[in-house]
């Protein structure tokens, strides 16, 4: 067991004052950008990016993974509180949640959002500590032609498993890779789709794009509701806690079999907004009060929360181990290991194992810190959420123009996030996707690069993308999954498909 | 919550079908897939001397995005007669551009000002007009925000902000 020493090492490294007191800081400050509008688990890690430039990097990434934690806590709680889904991911615990809120038992529902999400990220965590060297130690062996496939099934995954037209989720993506073209060519030198702007020559920066995207167009859109909170407030003690927990291992089911949904569809991309549906819908198929789901159900709270935080978890295993992100958030992560000299990638479990095991270490740590930030401070978040939207919003505005400001210190970024805010509110009443036009903007070099390398070594033949078993093996899945809405098709033709009550209510991301 | 300066009215008039915007992005998406084309096979999108050029990869993209662009083009223009749906309608309209045009106006301002004095004049200005504060409130909020930031910023991070054209911050020295 190469692993459990290997953690205890990680234990070590991550457990010094420093790095336990970053701990909590990122989780507050992750469940304050969990919480407030306009600022979420992407744009919030993006935001606070270059002010851990200074650090260590493994002090650096102990820090902003815990202010991801923080903000998938923080999701719960304006579903349950507010009816106001903080990530896309929150949507299917509104269900419930607020039902329950809603008959005075938010403490109840609170409890058991925040332990389901607690354990659903540790089983995924314990998913990552053993699966993620393997699949790091088999992808040793990827040559340029494997790494570009399991980049195409990472985008075909998006149109697989995503809702929606299919062809917009395809234009994002495209739209990503075109915005990532921007600047100079990475093989060649040549400058690329500049127009002779010599602005333009560093090309868009994700985070610049991340700011934009789901900070100001989160804003425009909440700003064009007219948003008018109305919560429900909450009280949290160690009474309700203690009674909500002995109520929990009745669902003992639910939570393995949700954890289980979570992890595999995590590790695909813009998985968790599809776990947390399945695994609400099949725990409302399986339990005895199925029926009752809907008007405050608690098992209807644990099921997508257990099932989102393992998804979420899980989407940092490809990240750690192929380079290949899952989610926006952890796509920004991934920008952030780039800056610090960091290459993701199988290499990375030996070239750098202390800060490999230092994270899955803090992960581990992370969410038990975040469990009990949460639960002894809800009152203080929920608080927030009634301060005035004309006080947070110029407040926001503010925040998101500093943080583009900071990631090369150009004016021209505040400008470009302004353009990109505007986008993500026409986009997103559109119905486009914008994780998977991140998730390009990000991988963009890396894919081409894979890609010229491949047809370098085949001489421009796209054969080679079936060259032997492996790389068959996933060129084929990823055509499965982006001929999926066709397939779907066809099969609804000969079969008269089941009607999906849940589909309506689930968001495009 | 009586803040909130547009909330008594919330019927408005439709402004724009969502299948307009719609058919405008689509063709929007559709050129920007044929300049990068274009583009692309001005750099060479064929095989140069040492393997696939650099218009190459950004070809297919462009190729790919025009098409689904298209498609989606053709989608819409089906949907005229039957997607009544609106995209926006006139006090949504007011509501977001009553953020999106000081917030213009906001980085327009940072260019002379820097970050600080801009933020700080931005915070108070937008709870006096829209939030309908009383200026001593909103003062003080706007410049004890800015304040945190200038401390974090500046002195525990070291992260400087831009200072703007005319630094009027000049004389603290950062």
């Amino acid at each position: 067991m190469d692993e459990i020493g290997s953690l205890m090492h990680g234990f070590a490294v991550v457990l010094t004052p420093m790095n336990i007191s970053l701990m909590f800081i990122g989780v507050i400050l992750g469940v304050l950008i969990g919480v407030l509008p306009g600022l979420g688990g992407a744009n919030g890690v993006a935001i606070l990016l270059p002010l851990t430039f200074a650090m260590p990097p493994t002090s650096a990434i102990v820090m902003l993974s815990c202010i991801y934690w923080g903000a998938l806590f923080g999701g719960a709680i304006t579903s349950i509180l507010f009816n106001i889904p903080g990530e896309p991911w929150s949507v299917a615990t509104t269900f419930d949640g607020y039902p329950l809120a809603q008959k005075g038992r938010a403490g109840e529902a609170l409890t058991a959002a925040f332990t389901s999400s607690f354990i659903g990220a540790f089983v995924a965590v314990l998913m990552i500590t053993f699966l993620a060297p393997l699949v790091a130690r088999f992808a040793l062996k990827f040559g340029a032609p494997e790494f570009f496939a399991v980049y195409l099934l990472t985008f075909c995954s998006f149109v697989g498993m995503g809702k929606g037209n299919p062809f917009k989720i395809v234009v994002a993506m495209t739209l990503g890779f075109a915005l990532a073209a921007v600047g100079m060519d990475t093989v060649t030198g040549q400058l690329r789709l500049t127009f002779g702007l010599t602005e333009l020559m560093r090309g868009f920066d994700f985070l610049i794009a991340v700011i934009g995207l789901f900070g100001i167009g989160e804003i425009l859109l909440s700003m064009e509701e007219g948003l008018n909170f109305s919560g429900k407030s909450a009280r949290i003690n160690a009474k309700v806690v203690w009674q909500t927990w002995k109520t929990l291992p009745q669902y003992w089911a639910t939570s393995v079999r949700s954890s289980l949904v979570g992890i595999w569809m995590g590790i695909t991309p813009g998985g968790a907004t599809p776990a947390s549906f399945m695994s609400y819908g099949l725990a409302k198929k399986f339990s005895r009060n199925g029926s009752k789901f809907g008007t405050g159900e608690v098992e209807g709270v644990v099921a997508p929360e257990t099932a989102a935080h393992a998804a979420g978890t899980s989407a940092l295993l490809p990240m750690l181990a192929l380079g290949i992100p899952g989610s926006p958030t952890a796509a920004v992560l991934l920008g952030g290991l780039l800056i610090w000299g960091l290459q993701p990638g199988p290499l990375l479990f030996v070239e750098q194992k202390e800060f490999v095991w230092g994270l899955i270490a803090s992960m581990y740590l992370g969410n038990l810190v975040g469990l009990i930030v949460v639960l002894s401070t809800v009152p203080l978040f929920a608080s927030i959420l009634r301060i005035p939207f004309s006080i947070i919003a110029p407040v926001i505005i503010v925040i998101c123009a500093i943080g583009s400001y900071t990631v090369h210190n150009a004016m021209l970024d505040i400008w470009l996030m302004l353009v990109f805010g505007v986008m993500g509110y026409v986009f997103k009443k559109l119905d486009y996707p914008l994780a998977p036009l991140v998730l390009a903007l990000v991988l963009g070099d890396k894919a081409e690069d894979s890609f010229r390398q491949a047809m370098l070594m085949s001489q421009g033949e796209v054969s080679i993308m079936w060259a032997n078993p492996l790389v068959g093996t996933i060129t084929t899945l990823a055509m499965l999954m982006l001929f999926w809405p066709l397939i779907a098709k066809l099969i609804a033709l000969v079969r008269t498909p089941k009607v999906d009550e849940l589909a309506a209510h689930r968001p495009v991301d | 919550m009586a803040h909130e300066s547009s909330s008594e009215d919330p019927q408005g008039r439709p402004l724009l079908r969502n299948v307009t915007v719609d058919t405008v992005v689509a063709a929007c998406l559709v050129l920007i897939g044929v300049v990068v084309m274009v583009e692309a096979r001005r750099l060479g999108a064929g095989w140069g001397s040492d393997g696939p050029g650099s218009g190459y990869f950004p070809f297919y993209i462009g190729l790919i995005l025009s098409v689904c662009g298209a498609a989606i083009f053709v989608q819409s223009l089906r949907a005229r007669a039957t997607d009544e749906q609106v995209f926006v309608d006139s006090v949504q309209l007011k509501r977001v551009l009553s953020v999106l045009l000081p917030s213009a106006l906001y980085v327009g301002v940072i260019m002379l000002l820097g970050l600080y004095v801009a933020s700080a004049l931005f915070i108070a200005l937008f709870m006096i007009v829209l939030g309908k504060y009383s200026v001593l409130k909103s003062v003080v909020i706007g410049v004890a925000v800015n304040i945190l930031f200038f401390a974090m910023f500046e002195i525990w991070f070291k992260v400087p902000l831009y200072k703007g054209a005319l630094d009027p911050l000049g004389f603290l020295g950062y």
